[in-house]
């Protein structure tokens, strides 16, 4: 078997055992473990923007909310949900072409802040714009979606609707990134004074890469309003954003697969810690975040190509 | 008969930084399928020219024009889709693709439209086009590594071939042979001349190594304080008692 076909062999005994495995899980694990792949659709889309194309990016917590609200607001007055979704996407597409014009001017540290008073700008209308938004009272009963007349009201229909479209979002973005589109994204990246004198078009594929990126956390939004039922700006805030960025870092920027693993570790881990009533992990609970940050600070040092380079490190080291 | 009408003319380009004339009134002309040498002490202004007709700068005065077409001040986007490539004085690679992906975005952003290139293949119908480069540059042990993990000649190579990938019709080449072990640079002036023969293109280096260049351009220009000082056979510029006075001083 040849090795992209036993990659795609042990994704879908993956995607299975999840499938399966959430009928025997605890309602609040099912609850947690649908957040964490809401959260990797806005990942995911962060590591295309920062990752393949080296835009960065502190506002990606901001299309996640502009997608939420613009799901929660449809929902409610009756919108199905399969139109919500292109809705909250284009709009967020939209919105990041807009972003992406800041990042043609401006790099590194001065993009991160242009993003990330974005990202402010947009916490402070969801907070003041009560009328629209709620303030910070915030947008209740949003409901779950009912597609061709099959409900995903209850937890675990909810789980493996947002696991199915998370599959078929993560292979949409396999595309792309496969695509010559993916390697003028890595060229804009690695040199783009270079990849301009060689005909590509440095405008458009960074616009481009912060609206896919948008596009992608703004249905992160949609899937979150309809999990959660209850919103407000709070999980919007710019100190999300660091914790998006935090997960494609850990995991691995520029590497597909490394927001899982990063938004695994950042979303997953301390919520399992926490409720976790094992004696052994009592200890953890308590101090996991000292545990954490001294990782995370050991990981830049050691390993600054994320968690799933680590990979790469053992081939070389067994082939040399 | 008639003359073969200019790839490249360069009328009278002049580039200043305040009182300093990087470059004050150089004009050439590049016919199709010629190599043409610039040579001259740093700080001459080769460089700076290289720029000015590439983009990369906009000139005082003077015009650039290629084909016939006026493209002074130009950007390098839109030279690369005239067809003019260039390399740069250091290396210019995509060090996290691999150098078969190097190769192919040298040449993918030519063929079809972008929204096309979305949907076409994942080597945008350059395989094998990429495949010829690498087997004529000698890369195709290292053909699957990442281009940064590679070695300064092995990069080197890399980067004057991603020049070549799109089949330009005039390429700039700024100094190809620095930092280049001598084993390398006459593998570097036998693909040259084999890329001149087969593509037909033309091209303009510039180069300190006099042995490359007198071997491999028929026609050289000598640039001294941003003026052209002597240009010709490259014996005769060689011997002209004005250029050994520029390298050597009196």
């Amino acid at each position: 078997m040849s090795a992209p076909a036993r990659r795609a062999a042990m994704l879908v005994a993956i995607v299975a055992a999840l499938a399966i495995g959430a009928a025997f899980l605890k309602r609040s694990d099912v609850y947690l473990l649908t957040l964490t792949m809401v959260y990797l659709m806005a990942t995911f889309g962060l590591n295309l923007t920062v990752g393949y194309a080296g835009q960065m990016s502190l506002g990606q917590a901001a299309f996640f909310g502009i997608g939420a609200y613009v799901a929660a607001i449809a929902l409610k007055a009756g919108v199905p949900f399969l139109a919500v979704m292109p809705i909250a996407a284009v709009a967020c597409f939209v919105i990041g072409l807009a972003l992406g014009f800041p990042a043609l001017r401006v790099q590194h540290h001065y993009l991160a802040f242009a993003t990330l008073g974005f990202n402010v700008l947009v916490y402070l209308i969801l907070r003041n714009e009560e009328q629209v938004t709620g303030g910070t009272y915030g947008i209740s009963a949003i409901p779950r979606p009912t597609i061709l007349g099959v409900s995903f009201e209850g937890h675990l229909a909810y789980f493996h609707f947002t696991l199915a479209s998370l599959v078929a979002l993560g292979a949409l973005l396999w595309w792309l990134l496969r695509s010559p589109w993916g390697r003028a994204f890595a060229a804009l990246r690695d040199n783009p004074i270079r990849a301009e004198s060689l005909g590509v078009n440095i405008t458009a594929y960074t616009l481009l890469a912060f609206a896919i990126g948008a596009a992608c956390a703004g249905v992160g939004g949609v899937y979150y309003a309809s999990l959660v039922e209850f919103i407000e700006p709070g999980p919007f805030h710019f100190s999300t954003s660091l914790m998006m960025l935090l997960a494609v870092i850990i995991g691995g920027s520029g590497r597909f697969y490394g927001p899982v693993v990063g938004t695994i570790i950042i979303i997953l881990l301390p919520e399992l810690l926490r409720g976790s009533s094992h004696e052994a992990l009592k200890f953890m609970q308590k101090w996991y975040l000292v545990f954490f940050g001294l990782a995370v600070v050991a990981l830049m040092v050691w390993l600054p190509g994320g968690i799933v380079s680590l990979a790469d490190r053992f081939r070389r080291r067994s082939t040399s | 008969m008639t003359a073969t009408p200019s790839l490249l003319d360069v009328k009278d380009i002049r580039k200043a930084y305040g009182a300093i004339r990087a470059v004050d009134g150089v004009s050439f002309s590049v016919r199709p399928g010629e190599i043409v040498g610039v040579i001259g002490p740093n700080g001459s202004g080769k460089t700076t020219l290289f720029n000015s007709i590439l983009g990369q700068i906009r000139p005082t005065s003077g015009s650039v024009e290629f084909s016939g077409e006026d493209i002074t001040g130009m950007s390098p986007l839109e030279l690369a889709r005239r067809g003019i490539g260039r390399t740069f004085q250091t290396l210019q690679v995509f060090g996290g693709l691999s150098v078969r992906d190097n190769l192919i975005a040298a040449a993918q952003e030519f063929s079809g439209t972008m929204p096309g290139r979305l949907f076409a293949k994942p080597d945008a119908g350059l395989g094998q086009r990429a495949d010829e480069m690498i087997e004529l540059f000698r890369l195709k042990h290292v053909a699957h590594l990442p281009a940064g993990s590679l070695s300064y000649g092995q990069q080197k190579l890399i980067d004057i071939a991603m020049a070549f990938m799109a089949a330009p019709r005039l390429v700039l080449l700024d100094e190809p042979c620095a930092g280049v072990n001598p084993g390398l640079v006459d593998q570097l002036r036998e693909l040259l001349v084999q890329l001149n023969r087969t593509q037909g293109g033309s091209f303009v280096v510039i180069e300190h190594n006099m042995g490359f260049i007198m071997r491999l351009c028929p026609h050289v220009i000598c640039m001294v304080e941003g003026k052209v000082l002597a240009e010709g056979k490259p014996a005769a510029v060689q011997s002209n008692p004005a250029v050994l006075e520029a390298y050597l001083g009196n």
